[in-house]
Parts: C-alpha cells; structure tokens; sequence
C-alpha cells in the first residue's frame, strides 16, 4: 500500500530525514518509536503533504500513486489521514461545520453523490458513538478550550467519519487517560480491516497493548535504525533507547 | 491639490450648485475655502492621498445629471430576495417614479423643505468634504418617520451612480425618527458604466427618544470610484443606533462615520467588514461621542486585504465630563493576504470622566497556515478552506446582521469573494 524509499526531507535547509525505507502492507499495523526529535513527525507531516518540509531524494508510492506529486487535500481524497500530535485550534470553524465539506469533497473527488443534512447526521451519530464524543463538542470551535484528550478523541473521530486507507496516528495517546486510551484504540481497531493499514507513531508500550503492531520501527536521527516484531516495543520500553543509539554510533564510526 | 484643480473645483461645482438653500450653501462656501482640501500633511487623511486620485481621476469638476432609468437598471441592481421598501436615486437625485410609497413616512424632496436644519448634526467646520457638500449638494431627500412608529419592512435606499454632464455626484439625506419608534435602513450604492467618478455624501440622522434605529451601507461600486461619505447621527436617550458597513471595492473610499450619544442609557453600535482586493483603498473614520451617562458603545470592524488594497482605521472613542459610567468597546482586526496589502489602524480615546469601562484592541495578521494545513489535509481544497478560515474570522460580524435577505446578501457576496479571488 505504501512504500517509502529513501526519503530525504528537510526543513529550512536544515536535514531531518535521511533515507528512510519502509513498506507497509494493507491489513498491517507498524508502529514508529525513536527518541524526540528524531524526525517522527517530520515523516508524518511530509507524507500528509506539509510544505514547509522538502523533500530533498527519494520516493513515496501510495497504491499505485506518487504521493509527493499530489497537494495535501488529494493526498486525503485518495485515503492517506494524519491525526496529529498537537491539533491546533481554529476559532469559529466547528468539526461539524468542517467536516461536511470535507467529506463531501473527498465525495466527490471519488465520483460519488455527496452526502445529504440527514445522511451526514446519522454518519456523525454513528460515529460519535464509537469514540464516545460529545455532540456539544463537535459544534465548538474546533480544538478551542478542548482538554488534550478531547483534541486527541476529536482527531479519532474525524479518522473515523472520513474512513481512510491510511491512518497515521502521531502520539494519539500522549495525554490520554487510562480509559481515553481504551475507547480511541478500540475506536482505531473497529475501524481496521484487511484493505486498510496503520501506522501509529508513540513513546509509550501501553497504547500497544491495544493497538498490536505487526512490526515495530526505530527511528533514530532521521533513519530507521532498527525494526523488529511487536517484543521490540517492549525491550525498548525496558532498556530505552541508549543501546540502539551506542550501536548506530559504533556503526558510524566503524565505517 | 494644485491651483488648476482647485479652480475647476469652484468653476465647476460652487457656480453649477442649485439656487436653494442659499445661505446655508454660502456658509458651506466659506468653510471649505477656509479649510482647502485635505492634502498629506492633513492628520485626518494622512494615509488617504484624497486630493491626488481627485486630480488623476476626475477631468470634470461639475455635477453630475440625473440619469433617465429604466425599471430594468433598477430591478438588476436589487438585492436577490429583499422584501421591504424602496427608495430609487440616480447620481443624489431622488426618482419618486421608481420608488415606493410607504405609509405613515414622509419622503419630501430636500427643496420642499426648506426649514430642515440641515447641517446642524453635520456641522460643516468638522471636515472639508462635508463643508463641500454642504455648498453643492444636488436635491436630495427629507426623510421622516413619526413618533410611536413601527417600520416592520427594512427601507432600501438604491443610489445608481454613472457620470453624466459631469463626474461630481452630491447627495444629501435627512433622516428624522420619532421618539419610541423604529427603522431599519439599507443603503447600496451601484455603477451602471465604467468610468470614474466622485461621490460626495451626506447624511444626517435624529434619532428620537427610546428609537431604534439601524443603517447598513453596501459599498459595492466600481473599482474606478472614489467616495467620501460622512454618515452623521444624533440619538436621545435611550435610543438604540447601529450601523453596518460592508465595503468590497472601489478606488478610494472614505467613510466618516460619526455618532453622537446624547441622552443617558442610549447605545451605539457600529459594525464594519472590510473585503477589499485589486488596488482598493478604503478609510473607515469612525467616532462616537459620548455626552450622558449610562450609555454605551460597541464597535467591531473586521477587514481582510489581498492584493495590493489597503485599510485605513481610525476610531475615536470621546467620553466627555458628564458621561459617567460609560461602557465603550471597540475592536479592529484585520488580515492581510499579501506582501503588498496594508492597513494603518489607530484608536484614538479621549476620556474626560473617571466611572467608565473602556476597551480596545486591534490586531493584524495573516492567514493563518497551520490551520490552512490542517483543513487540507482532511481533503478540504485549498481555496474552499481559505475561505472557511476568512469566513470565520468575519462571521462574529455578519452575525450582527439583523435583516434576513441583507444577511443572506452578505453572506453570498462574501463567498462569491472568498471563493474565487482570494
Ligand atoms: N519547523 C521547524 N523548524 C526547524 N526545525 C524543526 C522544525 N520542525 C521540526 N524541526 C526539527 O526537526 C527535528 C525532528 O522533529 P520531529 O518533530 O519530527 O521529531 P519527533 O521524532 O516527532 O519528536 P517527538 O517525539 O518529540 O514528537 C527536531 O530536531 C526538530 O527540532
Ligand atoms: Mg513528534
């Protein structure tokens, strides 16, 4: 479904990512880990289409498609989501407000008849009920005096009304209480399926407890220095992230 | 403003100005000669070059003609599903033939009154355009509405401009509301050709005991026109005044806009969104003068610049001795589209008693990219998010907006903008 090969990106000149790889397959679930800073948002962002971010090599395949040819709102049309680290606020647009033309727009843009008021209701009700959100909050302003777990359940739940191809989860559980943590993982993997993937990008083991990745990633320093299958996730939540550093660094310096 | 100008100025308008009203024109007269057109050095229009677009756009100092309409020109220029009243002008000059009757309100031309204290809301010494009108005006018109009076249907006042004979066009209103009464105005200006021309207007409100009254201008004329307006109104106690400005285009405009509290317990509100583009200039001059206690003010103007148009934003807030425990609030915000757009904003607070509540604040800035991205990347196109983040910043002003079919108007209006230019 998607296939990054390596991916330069910078931002201001200055390089972040720096020849990433990575595969993954519809059905699958990968989860991205590494020490702050070391580009994990920077990958979310530019795949989601981010123009301050330039991509300096590389490639981005997305079923079939060049990402990178494609502007932020095609990007989504054709199934690619970000719920992102820190949701920023809109004074005067509401969820509701914008969602609806949003979901529209990707509508049309697949050839299909937009969404009518009632239609588009019973999707929100439907959906609303899955990540447990309130309606009163989807008719604020977005994100405007929302706790951080009310941004982090709004970002869900937007996933999904718009049911994308794929979901990329950049510290969706930072902020989130115990059972917060509980209702958006079982809200992501209702939404799951076999012609979908996930990548979830976190610090913390908890949120896999939920959501098993099918293969875990280390990116340290704007490169994928290490990938391994779901146990790795719990070796790095017991011995951090020192060892894989000291062995990037003895690799730099033995070569 | 050059000798040559000026000359033409008096040649063509003072000696073509009608024979009524004599006096009060020579007095007009004598105080613009003794103030001159405001050139850079003049505060008031500093960042409003006024007398230089004069020169470079307007060849004919002279009045212009009333123009011979027809019910089409008239029914083209009407605001899509508006319901209420309508009052027909071409270049100041009142067309009862196309206007509506309206029961209970007397609507005179300005001659056949020739006791109306015009001048005395807009004293001719405040500002050189007004004295200017004042000596030249064309006919216009003498409205009034009785006291106890419920005007239920909003009263379109429909200007149709276009240069004829001469590129000068005058008007001057007078609006007398009664005590306890009620009305609402709408006034749109249109240009029915291309060409250049200068509108000169004034227009004087009294507004009665416990009235209410509200006056929206839609300045939406061709982007040749240049137009000083003073928009002048006096309220008694606890009376209610609201304006609203929407101004899209034009040359160069400039609205004084100036409100004078004069009972207890009155409140003022004066509303303003500025959408401007293309090389567009408009200067919104506002003042209100608060003379009693108890009385309050609001004031909200919004403006979004693209291009290389500009903003000019002067509010005064005056609270003189008497007026204790006054609440004045005026905000101005502004966004700026492009490298090249500009807004000079400034409030400007005179207060002279120590029991008020006073606030103000303006800010400027720019779209605002995050949240640009972050809409896009829930499928949103570019421009169609754009225009929700600008709809949004403006919509806490459309709001204000009372009249359904004006509200509607706007609305449309301000999408069809948003939505393809900017
Ligand atoms: N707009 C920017 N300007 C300059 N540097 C930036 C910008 N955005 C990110 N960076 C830098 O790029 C690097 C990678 O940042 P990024 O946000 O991708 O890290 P991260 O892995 O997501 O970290 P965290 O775990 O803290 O979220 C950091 O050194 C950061 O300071
Ligand atoms: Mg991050």
């Amino acid at each position: 479904m998607l296939s990054i090969k390596n991916l330069h990106a910078s931002i201001e000149g200055t390089p972040i990512l720096k020849g990433i790889n990575l595969q993954v397959n519809a059905g699958e679930v990968h989860a991205i880990m590494g020490p702050n800073g070391s580009g994990k948002s920077t990958l979310a962002s530019v795949l989601a289409g981010r123009e301050e971010y330039e991509v300096t090599q590389g490639e981005v395949i997305f079923q079939g498609k060049d990402l990178l040819e494609l502007s932020p709102e095609d990007r989504a049309r054709e199934g690619v989501f970000l719920a992102f680290q820190y949701p920023i606020e809109i004074p005067g647009v509401s969820t509701t407000n914008f969602l609806r033309t949003a979901l529209n727009q990707i509508r049309e843009y697949r050839g299909q008849e937009p969404l009518d008021a009632v239609k588009f209701l019973s999707l929100m009700k439907e959906k609303m009920a899955l990540v447990e959100i309130d309606q009163k909050l989807l008719s604020r302003s977005l994100n405007e005096g929302f706790s951080g777990g009310e941004k982090k359940r709004n970002e869900i739940f937007q996933m999904a009304m718009l049911e994308p191809k794929l979901s990329i989860l950049d510290e969706t559980d930072s902020g989130l209480d115990i059972d917060a943590l509980r209702i958006v993982s079982n809200g992501v993997n209702k939404l799951k399926s076999p012609s979908t993937a996930t990548i979830v990008v976190t610090h913390y083991q908890r949120l896999l407890d939920y959501i098993v990745p099918d293969v875990v990633h280390v990116l340290y320093q704007g490169r994928i220095v290490k990938s391994g299958s779901k146990e790795l996730a719990l070796e790095l939540e017991q011995k951090g992230y020192d060892w894989i550093k000291e062995e990037v660094d003895t690799a730099k310096a033995t070569a | 403003m050059s000798i040559q100008t000026k000359q033409d100025l008096l040649q063509g308008l003072f000696t073509a100005s009608p024979s009524n009203f004599i006096s009060l024109r020579e007095q007009g007269k004598e105080k613009f000669l003794s103030q001159g057109l405001p050139n850079q050095k003049s505060e008031e229009y500093r960042f409003t070059p006024i007398a230089k677009k004069l020169e470079q756009a307007i060849t004919r100092f002279s009045p212009a003609s009333p123009l011979s309409l027809s019910k089409e020109q008239v029914e083209n220029a009407l605001i899509e599903g508006f319901e209420g009243d309508i009052l027909v002008f071409s270049n100041g000059y009142y067309h009862p033939e196309f206007s509506s009757r309206i029961d209970g309100i007397e609507v005179s031309i300005l001659s056949e009154k020739p006791n109306t204290p015009i001048g005395s809301i807009a004293k001719p010494e405040k500002d050189p355009f007004l004295s200017l009108n004042q000596a030249t005006f064309s006919d216009g018109v003498f409205i009034s509405i009785p006291s106890k009076f419920i005007c239920k249907k909003p009263i379109l006042l429909l200007n149709l401009h276009q240069e004829l004979d001469g590129q000068v066009i005058s008007p001057r209103i007078w609006i007398e509301v009664g005590d306890f009464s009620e009305v609402t105005f709408i006034e749109q200006g249109c240009s029915l050709g291309n060409s250049p021309y200068f509108v000169n207007k004034v227009i004087e409100i009294q507004g009665g005991v416990q009235s209410q009254i509200s006056y929206h201008r839609i300045q939406h004329e061709g982007n040749q026109v240049i137009e000083v307006s003073q928009l002048e109104t006096d309220i008694q106690r606890d009376a209610r005044f609201t304006s609203f400005y929407l101004s899209l285009s034009g040359d160069l405009i400039r609205n004084n806009l100036s409100l004078y509290l004069k009972g207890s317990n009155s409140v003022g509100n004066m509303y303003g969104i500025s959408l401007l583009q293309g090389k567009s200039l408009v200067d919104h001059h506002t003042c209100v003068d608060h003379k009693e206690p108890h009385a309050e003010s609001n004031e909200l103007y919004k403006g979004i610049f693209g291009d290389y148009s500009r903003g000019v934003f002067n509010g005064k807030i005056l609270v003189r001795q008497d007026a204790q425990k006054t609440n004045a609030f005026q905000q101005n915000n502004n966004v700026l589209l492009s490298e090249e757009a500009l807004i000079n904003t400034k409030p400007q607070l005179e207060i002279w008693a120590d029991d008020v509540k006073c606030s103000h604040g303006c800010t400027v800035g720019q779209l605002d990219e995050e949240a640009l991205f972050y809409l896009q990347a829930r499928g949103i196109e570019k421009t169609t998010a754009r225009g929700l983040l600008l709809f949004a910043f403006i919509a806490e002003v459309v709001d204000k907006i009372q009249v359904e079919s004006l509200q509607k108007y706007i609305i449309a209006q301000i999408q069809e903008r948003l939505g393809s230019t900017f």
